[in-house]
């Protein structure tokens, strides 16, 4: 199934968020924003919530650091023991760096995987950008077009009031 | 909206727009290969050469090729392997630790200095694994079960967290790394022009179209590992310094390694990034990008570093009289006095007079000063290294044992040939990679450039939400 958008253009990012902040009032539903770096303040402007990536990592990190402690304590003071320099065999002093460096290890890893998971992030050869710009200089804001529903000249006069130097419509082959 | 002051120099000189950052830092990826660039790269590629042949005599006819003796059981391979690590860690430093104190002028050098890091933990990563003899077996340091060895691996032993330290480290800073690459790369694919190249990037680049969500969420992953790879930069070189402090050598049997060593490292490899700066900000007209601005910024971590080192030299000797261990005093009256006390001066001069010329403004802003001082600490910090390992080592405690230690040819080529490595990976990467983190610039450029940008009238929304406040409302 195509789908149909309307992409207003911007060349800066403050009146970017105006026209973001007037457009969402105005119970226009924008599809997606896309920049060639993150705006600050645009989260809260689109209503994007807070990531939740943070907890991932507490916990990949959590699991990193058991592992790493069961690892040491199982092999050094069950599966094997042998007195090293008169230590006990279970010496958790000298286990810290090891599960330390593993906590780091799971934690970013898993915070990262996560990412690119969710944000459905891969390599691929063909990569869908609706203004090749927005990786520049530009910013672009994408609105559905639905059939019968939508006004697009009406779309067009609220994107241009509200600063978009250009307006495109773009369809996009599913 | 953060304040700046009006007095701060801009970051981002010559009028730039966000345009003429991606024209200017996709230049030298886009064009040929202009004749100074090849000539470097002939040179690293000798230099590569030396390595491979060197690395093939160490492993034809073994660790007897190097000039260690039965005293001296560790010499230039260990000291190249902390030296290389400390180089790394300015890196980690300017793209992990500045980013959390909201330093902006790490933006434009953060990418050069973390490839440098990723470049130089696998030139350090070469000396452990060739003084193993039998490079084929390295596995045997992973916790393998027993049937693959005899036993399971030492968990006391400070040689086995380095292996946990440096390659957590070296994959933490590779993800760190290619993260920043990403966004980057997007742009470099939506401006390619050649089939191969487009299609390149665009598999480099993960499908990035720098949608809001992706930004919102690609910020949030950046502060995290900033902040996992803080503890994990710290927790490396202390690391390194325990397979050292946990022994009982005189002159390496001292609490004050750890943060002695890290700021050791810190001031190494920020005098590393200099000299690599300085070159590439020239070779390929990145001048408006790293100002003079930058090289002071990182000159005054260099003094400060550099101090802190000075002091560590001087409270080891005074602890060592303080202690009073004879083979302690011995050891560093050996260091200063002994046979090897060029070494010993070499590094005084170098790591603690040389850098306090950067107390005058005129020479912490002069380049051509700046070049030189910065080679000199890496001179220095070399020698520190030997000194440290060969000067208390040379001398145990048994005096029939005492020896000297002078390189073979093969030594020198193994270390050479890693500095042709180094700059073989450096130079691939300032051609085909962005040098320049294109997105954190034009991040900063509002409000850190010579433009003056007009203030908004509204201003209901903080441009630089540094703090994350979710009480905005729409509606």
């Amino acid at each position: 199934m195509n789908k149909k958008f309307i992409l207003g253009i911007y060349d800066d990012e403050d009146v970017l968020l105006t026209a973001i902040e007037n457009i969402r009032a105005g119970g226009t539903k924008i599809y997606d924003v896309f920049s060639p770096f993150p705006v600050h303040g645009i989260d809260d402007v689109l209503g994007i919530k807070r990531s939740r990536l943070p907890i991932v990592a507490f916990f990949a990190g959590l699991t990193g650091m058991s592992f790493a402690l069961w690892m040491q304590i199982w092999m050094m003071g069950f599966d094997w023991p042998m007195i090293i320099g008169g230590k006990p065999h279970i010496a958790l002093p000298s286990f810290i760096p090891v599960t330390f460096e593993l906590t780091v290890l799971f934690s970013a890893f898993g915070m990262v995987i996560t990412f690119f998971i969710v944000s459905k992030l891969k390599p691929s050869m063909k990569v869908n950008v609706f203004d090749k710009r927005s990786t520049d200089d530009k910013f672009v804001m994408a609105i559905e077009v639905k059939e019968g529903e939508t006004d697009v000249a009406a779309l067009n006069d609220l994107l241009r009031s509200n600063g978009a130097i250009e307006v495109n419509e773009k369809e996009v082959v599913k | 909206m953060q304040h700046v002051s009006p007095i701060r120099e801009p970051l981002v000189t010559g009028g730039k727009t966000y345009h003429d950052i991606t024209e200017d830092v996709c230049r030298q990826v886009e064009a040929k290969p202009n004749v100074r660039w090849a000539a470097a790269l002939a040179v690293a590629l000798v230099g590569l050469a030396i390595f491979i042949y060197s690395v093939y005599r160490t492993l034809w006819y073994g660790i007897g090729e190097w000039g260690l003796n039965k005293t001296v059981g560790w010499a230039w391979d260990i000291t190249n392997f902390v030296w290389w690590v400390g180089i790394g860690h300015a890196g980690t430093l300017i793209s992990a630790i500045l980013l959390l104190f909201r330093q902006k002028w790490r933006t434009s050098i953060n990418r050069a200095a973390e490839a440098m890091t990723i470049f130089a933990v696998i030139c350090a990563a070469m000396f452990p694994v060739l003084h193993m003899g039998r490079p084929w077996l390295a596995y045997w340091v992973l916790p393998l079960p027993n049937t693959f060895g005899s036993l399971w691996v030492n968990f006391n032993s400070p040689l086995l967290w380095d292996v946990f330290a440096i390659s957590t480290y070296f994959s933490v800073s590779l993800v760190f790394w290619y993260i920043g690459l990403i966004p980057d790369f997007a742009t470099i694919r939506d401006r390619a022009t050649g089939p191969i190249a487009r299609r390149a990037y665009a598999l480099l680049s993960f499908g990035w179209t720098g949608s809001a969500k992706h930004w919102s969420r690609y910020e949030t992953v950046s502060l995290i590992l900033a902040g996992l790879a803080t503890p994990l930069v710290l927790s490396v070189h202390t690391i390194v310094s325990f397979d050292f402090a946990t022994s009982v050598i005189p002159g390496w049997h001292t609490t004050i390694f750890p943060p002695y060593f890290v700021a050791g490292a810190i001031f190494s490899g920020f005098a590393m990034v200099l000299t690599l700066m300085i070159i590439t900000r020239k070779v390929f007209y990145l001048e408006d990008y790293i100002t003079l601005e930058h090289v002071e910024s990182m000159n005054k971590v260099i003094i400060l570093t550099g101090s802190i080192v000075g002091i560590a030299y001087t409270t080891e000797f005074f602890i060592a009289w303080y202690s009073g261990v004879e083979y302690e005093q011995y050891a560093f009256i050996n260091r200063a006095f002994g046979p090897y006390w060029w070494a010993y001066w070499s590094m005084m001069t170098c790591n603690v007079i040389t850098p306090q010329l950067f107390w005058f403004r005129k020479i912490r802003r002069s380049l051509t000063a700046t070049f030189i001082i910065s080679i000199f600490v890496n001179i220095g910090m070399w020698f520190e290294r030997f000194v440290i390992i060969v000067t208390s080592l040379h001398r145990d405690y048994l005096p029939s044992s005492w020896a000297m230690f002078s390189p073979t040819i093969i030594d020198i080529g193994v270390y050479v040939g890693t500095i042709g490595l180094f700059f073989t990976l450096f130079l691939l990467f300032c051609k085909y990679f962005p040098v320049i983190n294109m997105a954190e610039v034009k991040h900063i450029l509002k409000s850190s450039s010579d433009v003056k940008y007009p203030k908004k009238a509204a201003t209901m929304h903080a441009t630089d939400k540094d703090l994350n406040s979710n009480t905005h409302h729409n509606e």
